[in-house]
């Protein structure tokens, strides 16, 4: 099983935005959304959600999204950005990998 | 069975009776119900002042089961209907039918009364903070009629709706039950919703926290209609009855909506000599009263009237002389307030002459544009702003369906993605105003035009706007948000939104959670 | 050389969602998607990630979508990493000061796309110009590769560090404004003002467009949408100017008809750079289709 290395979050509260916070999980992957749009939106959010872990190779994974009306490409955005904080080995100011 | 535009109503329901589903958006007979109307009598030299609600009930006949009405002028600041309630229940009533023109978080407190039995059943235009999630959840007893400013007035006049004591809140009032709405801490401008009140209930009650010397004139309610004077330390948080100021966006969506609103008023060939047009306070259409105003001033164009709830911004158009008077049922900020006061050609209306449809002919008929909002609308061009997407009440029915039914143009403005939520659906979930009554929808992507309406559609086209089919529209958003996910409508239901001529339009049911 | 017709260049912040997508609706000619001054740089990642999802996913209609990326001296090689997978149409160099920042930057540039598919078209590159050794160098810098399109011109971080007074009349802006006109014209490259700061001020707005139309900018950058349509009016040609052009056009081809070298009307003589005018003036005439209007 890959877990990630520690806490990390992604994203804002504003509108049209999502905020997620990732940490290791304890088997599997579990998602916690809260959405404005969750009767529409919602298990279209927690797809892409775990696909993003998915293709990042993670399968233990606890996930805190909170969902403002962010489009697809930004949930995938901040999940993707979340995880790869988490990742990380260490901070590195954002410069990037 | 279902109504003219396909929608499910039931032949009756507790508290409201036989239910008339809607017909068409003139095809609802005007109906009449045997009531007799109220005794009235004050003797020379009576008294009509008391100085506390307690002595007040002592002294009214109110019994368990009646109805009670309020208006909403005082809108999020409003104390009034939460004291008299409060009151009603020390004084042991119960099962009061309320009906309160509109309802604002403010009115929380009604919610614990509705539990306790004091309050049976509300009817009011709109339904905003916990008192529209307790009305989803199905915390009141019968469903709550959602009615529209006009067709309020023709309930009252028509016997339907008999109110036996209407309180009304007066931020100036004298000893005799002359008031006016303009003056006073607690100032709220018009006091329009409460005509019909003043007409038709059985007992008046002005409640007033500022007391002024008689006689207060010229009055919005003379004291031939008002038979009871109360005096109250407060009406309510000044900061909620009007805004200071309402500003014009600077959200640039909203701004494009409104630049292509004003474009299509432009193009309809109705922005001549004598224009009268209607809009709201809320985002674009306030921006877009500013782009016609600026096309008038270019033009050198004096429209008649201006109508509906006034802002500080139609103030100034009468002042700049593009506009020969404004009738002003509601008042929505500091300035059209004072201006109440000052302009002799800003008029206050009652809400029969803004929008009653069985009447002899109201204002609204004889609008050319009106600028209004959705949170849904569909391939019929049926409209909701009475609840959410997800179903949830959470909107007003207030002027939406009358100003649509009597505009020459009804242009409806709103994102086509409010956050990822599209705005062009299939069949709207609560339907307020029907598709036949609307003309144009105006996005931040594209124009569409009811296609009974094929002439303006062309006029758009050859002034280069973005015309869309609406169907086109709903593709559009779904491509860039996704589909949304069918909301369930099953539960029990938990509202009736009622047309302006009294059928029911739709139902609302009831959501868990 | 592509057609360039563009004329305004609208920033929009690239930590964002909200504002990346609708950054497609106002008519801008180019939407630059910002990685530098309006992401804080604990955040460069997170805007990484976002505008290379919004490159992908989100429609910016007829716009060239072009991202501004972080100085060479910070984070820009990682952010081309990231990005020219997702085939921005163009970049935006910040701080550009000397001919070897381009040279640099086309060097990353031409070994990531290597990586990838080969016929994928190059991105193009925009330089800003915002200091004063930019400015000295700018005729070098202008002459520096082929890939460059356009110059920029940033006047906020440039007068700060001139020591010079900013101010709405833009008198201390004159001549940087002249240089980079004059080189992008020299090498045919595209001229960008700076922004107007104030997007309240229309009226300001307006008279700052049309200073820089006189110079012989050809475009200006906008900082907030509802400056995008002032822009393209005012530098849409007008009327006058597509029939102008019209005329200096056919009376080209009919010199050339005649096997005449030379062209005139009205006793004026035709020369290339009168020819480049007009036939970019009819270009832009062409694109924004009769009656000219746009940005809807």
């Amino acid at each position: 099983m890959k877990t990630v290395l520690r806490a990390a979050q992604a994203g804002t509260m504003e509108s049209n935005d999502l905020m997620v916070i990732v940490e290791p999980g304890s088997g599997g992957i579990s998602i916690d959304l809260e959405s404005i749009v969750s009767r529409q939106y919602g298990a279209a959010i927690r797809a892409t959600i775990a696909r993003v872990a998915a293709e990042m190779g993670l399968t233990d994974l606890n996930v805190k999204a909170v969902d403002k009306g962010a489009l697809d490409y930004a949930v995938e955005a901040r999940t993707r950005t979340a995880l790869g904080r988490a990742l990380a080995p260490e901070t590195d100011g954002g410069r990037g990998k | 069975m279902k109504n003219a535009i396909g929608r499910e109503i039931p032949g009756e329901t507790k508290g409201q009776g036989k239910l008339r589903p809607f017909l068409g958006a003139f095809q609802g007979a005007p109906e009449t119900f045997p009531r007799l109307p109220p005794k009235k009598r004050s003797p020379p030299g009576g008294n009509k002042v008391f100085s506390s609600l307690g002595d007040l009930f002592g002294d009214l006949e109110l019994k368990s089961g009646a109805t009670v009405s309020f208006h909403h002028h005082l809108r999020d600041g409003d104390a009034v209907a939460n004291m008299v309630l409060a009151a009603a229940d020390k004084f042991g009533l119960r099962d009061l039918n309320v009906s309160l023109t509109g309802t604002f978080a403010v009115h929380a407190p009604m919610i614990e009364l509705v539990k306790k039995g004091v309050v049976a059943s509300l009817r009011t235009s709109s339904l905003y903070g916990p008192v529209a999630g307790a009305v989803s959840r199905g915390v009141f007893p019968t469903p709550v009629l959602i009615h529209t400013h006009g067709g309020r007035p023709r309930a009252m006049k028509n016997g339907e709706l008999s109110v036996d004591v209407a309180f009304v809140a007066a931020p100036a009032a004298d000893r005799r039950g002359n008031i006016v709405g303009h003056l006073g801490k607690s100032a709220c401008g018009s006091l329009g919703y409460a005509w019909s009140d003043a007409d038709h209930a059985g007992t008046v009650v002005a409640v007033t926290d500022n007391l002024v010397p008689f006689p207060l004139f010229p009055p919005s309610i003379p004291q031939n209609k008002v038979d009871r004077v109360v005096a109250v330390e407060s009406l309510g948080d000044p900061r909620g009855i009007v805004s200071g100021t309402t500003r014009i966006t600077k959200d640039p969506v909203a701004l494009k909506i409104a630049a292509s609103a004003a474009e299509v008023i432009s193009a309809s060939g109705l922005l001549k000599e004598g224009f009268s047009f209607q809009t709201g306070a809320g985002g674009a259409s306030l921006a877009a009263a500013r782009y016609v105003a600026q096309m008038m001033e270019k033009d050198k164009i004096r429209g008649g009237f201006a109508l509906g709830g006034i802002t500080a911004h139609m103030v100034g158009m009468l002042e700049r002389g593009l506009f020969q008077c404004l009738y002003d049922v509601q008042s929505f900020d500091l300035e059209s307030v004072r201006s109440l006061g000052r302009n002799q050609n800003h008029l206050e209306i009652g809400a029969d002459l803004y929008a009653n449809p069985h009447s002899s002919g109201c204002l609204v008929d004889d609008l050319d544009a009106v600028i209004l909002g959705a949170t849904e609308i569909d391939l019929d061009f049926n409209v909701n702003v009475v609840t959410g997407s997800d179903g949830v009440i959470m909107g007003a029915a207030g002027g939406h369906p009358d100003t649509a039914a009597g505009a020459k143009l009804t242009i409806v403005v709103a994102n086509l993605l409010r956050s990822r939520q599209p705005i062009v659906v299939d069949r709207v979930i609560t339907a307020t105003t029907p598709g036949e009554t609307v003309d144009v929808l105006v996005t931040e992507r594209g124009v569409a035009v009811n296609p009974k309406n094929q002439e303006l559609k062309e006029r758009l086209v050859k002034a280069r706007l973005d015309v869309k089919e609406i169907d086109e529209l709903k593709s559009l958003a779904e491509k860039i948000a996704g589909a949304p996910e069918k909301v369930d409508r099953d539960g029990p239901v938990v509202a009736l939104v009622e047309y302006r001529d009294g059928t029911i339009i739709d139902v609302v049911r009831g959501v868990s959670g | 050389m592509t057609a360039r017709t563009r004329r305004s260049l609208l920033y929009v912040p690239g930590n964002n969602p909200g504002m990346l997508q609708t950054g497609g609706l106002f008519g801008a000619d180019v939407v630059v998607l910002d990685l530098e001054d309006s992401v804080a740089p604990s955040e460069k990642d997170a805007a990484r990630d976002l505008v290379c999802g919004a490159l992908r996913r989100v429609d910016f209609g007829r716009a060239a979508t072009c991202v501004r990326l972080n100085s060479l001296d910070t984070f820009a090689a990682a952010d081309l990493k990231s990005l020219v997978p997702a085939r921005p149409d163009l970049v935006l160099l910040p701080k550009t000061g000397c001919p070897g920042d381009v040279l640099e930057l086309v060097g990353i540039l031409e070994r990531l796309e290597s990586l990838e598919k080969k016929d994928r078209k190059p991105i193009g590159v925009m330089a800003l110009i915002e200091s004063p050794r930019g400015l000295a160098e700018i005729n070098a810098i202008a002459a520096s590769h082929p890939r460059l399109e356009a110059l920029v011109l940033g006047a906020e971080d440039y007068a700060a560090m001139v020591g010079a007074l900013r101010t709405k009349e833009g008198g201390e802006i004159a001549l940087a404004r002249s240089q980079l006109v004059n080189a992008a014209a020299a090498y045919g490259l595209e001229s960008f003002d700076a922004v107007f700061t104030d997007a309240a001020d229309d009226e300001g707005l307006a008279a700052d467009t049309i200073l820089a139309r006189n110079l012989g900018f050809t475009g200006k950058s906008a900082v907030n949408p509802r400056q995008v349509k002032v822009i393209n009016d005012l530098f849409s040609p007008s009327g006058e100017d597509v029939d102008w052009a019209g005329r200096v056009v056919r009376a080209l081809r009919q010199a050339e008809k005649e096997g005449s070298g030379v062209a005139s009307i009205g006793g004026k003589m035709v020369d290339a750079p009168v020819a480049r005018r007009a036939e970019r003036i009819l270009r832009l005439a062409e694109k924004l289709g009769p009656g000219g209007g746009d940005g809807r």
